[in-house]
């Protein structure tokens, strides 16, 4: 069980450098300093966009290097290039939390925890837990932006 | 090579004559209280050609089963006064309830409180026959909803939003512009916003309740409006409302009214 010891590790030495949900500054939508010192993998990112669980970021997003996942969908822009003209640190707002660059949007924020209306444990359907977790970890977000800084033309 | 999407665009052009015979209107323009949309349609036009199939004839509608079980409760003695709903209403359903379903949920002026469909069947039951209620998204009560659409079938829905209702109705519409759960998303978001555009593999319609119950081929089974908003309001991580709950009764009304003018379609038939 080599992957999994070197998944926890990972998590107990970002965790230590961690930015909190609550701390996270954004300057016009975007965040400059990255929420954990692990570098973000690529690789992580992709399976997190994939699974429901997580990310479902293609649930509303084509993205054309996502291709083997089945349905995509169009509720959102695709995706393709977004890492050609969007920084690393407008991509972590946008995923940390897409208002504060899109107004009203109806993408969802990744890294917030609380001013929710009724929320929920997960998709139970059961009232949250006092410590809601965001949806997606520090080290998940820079997994993603990671991935998405991929996606450029050629 | 492209994963599997469809850019839909919208609701197809398909026409739905139940048994060559009921017509049923699938797209009208939108009730004058609905500023946001032109024209509203049945969600039967954004389901794919096979299951929009399965409602054509009622031999081919799984939901039909569940009228013919509903026929026999109907008749069915229960309850410390000795007697069915038969005894009341007549032994044909079709002479006593043809109209009810397009109207609902509808004020009750007795009780001073405006009532579903299911909360009147449960007032006939405890208060007229002495029998227990059936439990609001039960078989059974899915299944009498189920034979008192059929009643109705191709009458406009038409549900009063006005006088008494007025209060329960707006409470509706607000919450079908709250953004609900962790996902922070209204019912407006997909279905007002959305429909016609794919959600992973879901093609969104316009979330409406005309055509409820309806058998949905996933769980293989009969649903009632109120699971569909249990199941929704989840879906963006939250905590729901329970089915019967005033908060359900109260969206039902809202829902219902942004379909005044489709056709009453349950049992129907979704994926
Ligand atoms: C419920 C729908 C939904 C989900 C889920 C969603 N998004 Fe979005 N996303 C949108 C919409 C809609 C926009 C367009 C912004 C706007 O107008 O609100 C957007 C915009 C974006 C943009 C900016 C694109 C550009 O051209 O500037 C990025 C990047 C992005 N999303 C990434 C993601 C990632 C990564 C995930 C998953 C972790 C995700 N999205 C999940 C709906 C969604
Ligand atoms: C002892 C008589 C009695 C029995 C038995 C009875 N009902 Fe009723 N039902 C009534 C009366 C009286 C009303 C009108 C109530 C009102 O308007 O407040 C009514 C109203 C209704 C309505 C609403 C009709 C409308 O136009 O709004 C429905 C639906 C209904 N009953 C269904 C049933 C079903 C299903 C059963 C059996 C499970 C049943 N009833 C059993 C007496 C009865
Ligand atoms: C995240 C997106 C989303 C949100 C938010 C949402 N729904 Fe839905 N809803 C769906 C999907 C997907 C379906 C299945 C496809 C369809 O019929 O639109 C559906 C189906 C429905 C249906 C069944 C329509 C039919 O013809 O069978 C109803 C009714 C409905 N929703 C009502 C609501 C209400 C009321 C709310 C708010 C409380 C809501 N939905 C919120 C995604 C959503």
């Amino acid at each position: 069980m080599l992957i999994p010891s070197a998944v926890a590790l990972c998590a107990t030495v970002a965790a230590a450098e961690t930015v909190l949900p609550g701390d996270v500054t954004f300057a016009d939508g975007a965040i400059e300093q990255p929420l954990t010192d692990g570098a973000g993998d690529p690789d992580r990112g992709k399976e997190i966009m994939t699974s429901r669980g997580k990310g479902n970021c293609i649930a509303c997003h084509q993205v054309e290097a996502l291709s083997e996942a089945p349905f995509h969908g169009e509720v959102g822009p695709p995706l393709d290039y977004v890492g050609e003209y969007r920084s690393a640190a407008e991509l972590r707002g946008i995923v940390a939390n897409a208002k504060m660059t899109f107004e009203g949007s109806v993408m969802p924020a990744f890294y917030k925890t609380s001013g929710f209306i009724r929320p929920g444990d997960a998709y139970t359907g059961d009232a949250a837990p006092a410590d809601l977790p965001p949806i997606l970890t520090a080290q998940e977000i820079e997994d993603v932006i990671a991935f998405l800084q991929t996606l450029k033309d050629g | 090579g492209l994963a599997p999407i469809a850019w839909a665009g919208g609701p197809d052009d398909d026409e739905l004559v139940i048994n060559g015979d009921i017509e049923i209107v699938t797209e009208t323009d939108a009730p004058a209280h609905l500023e946001e949309l032109d024209t509203i349609y049945s969600g039967w036009r954004f389901r794919t050609d096979e299951t929009q199939a399965l409602q054509l004839d009622d031999f081919d509608n799984p939901g039909m089963i569940f009228v013919d079980q509903a026929m026999d409760s109907w008749g069915t003695v229960e309850g410390t006064e000795g007697k069915s709903c038969a005894a009341c209403h007549g032994d044909d359903p079709a002479e006593s309830m043809t109209g009810v379903r397009a109207v609902y949920p509808k004020w009750n002026e007795d009780a001073g409180e405006v009532r579903t469909l299911a909360m009147q069947i449960n007032d006939c039951r405890q208060n007229q026959m002495g029998a227990e209620p059936y439990g609001y998204t039960s078989a059974d009560m899915t299944a009498m909803e189920a034979l008192i659409s059929v009643q109705s079938r191709g009458m406009p829905v038409n549900v009063a939003i006005d006088g008494p209702a007025a209060d329960t109705w707006e409470q509706g519409k607000e919450m079908y512009y709250t953004r609900y759960g962790q996902l922070e998303l209204s019912c407006a978001n997909c279905h007002e916003q959305n429909y016609g555009n794919y959600i992973r593999a879901d093609h969104l319609s316009q979330g409406q309740i005309n055509a409820f119950p309806t058998y949905r081929l996933k769980q293989a089974k009969l649903i009632q409006q109120h699971n569909r908003f249990q199941g929704c309001i989840r879906d963006t991580r939250a905590e729901t409302f329970k089915p019967g709950s005033p908060e359900f009764v109260a969206l039902e009304l809202y829902v219902a009214s942004r379909g005044n003018g489709l056709s009453v379609e349950g049992p129907s038939v979704r994926n």
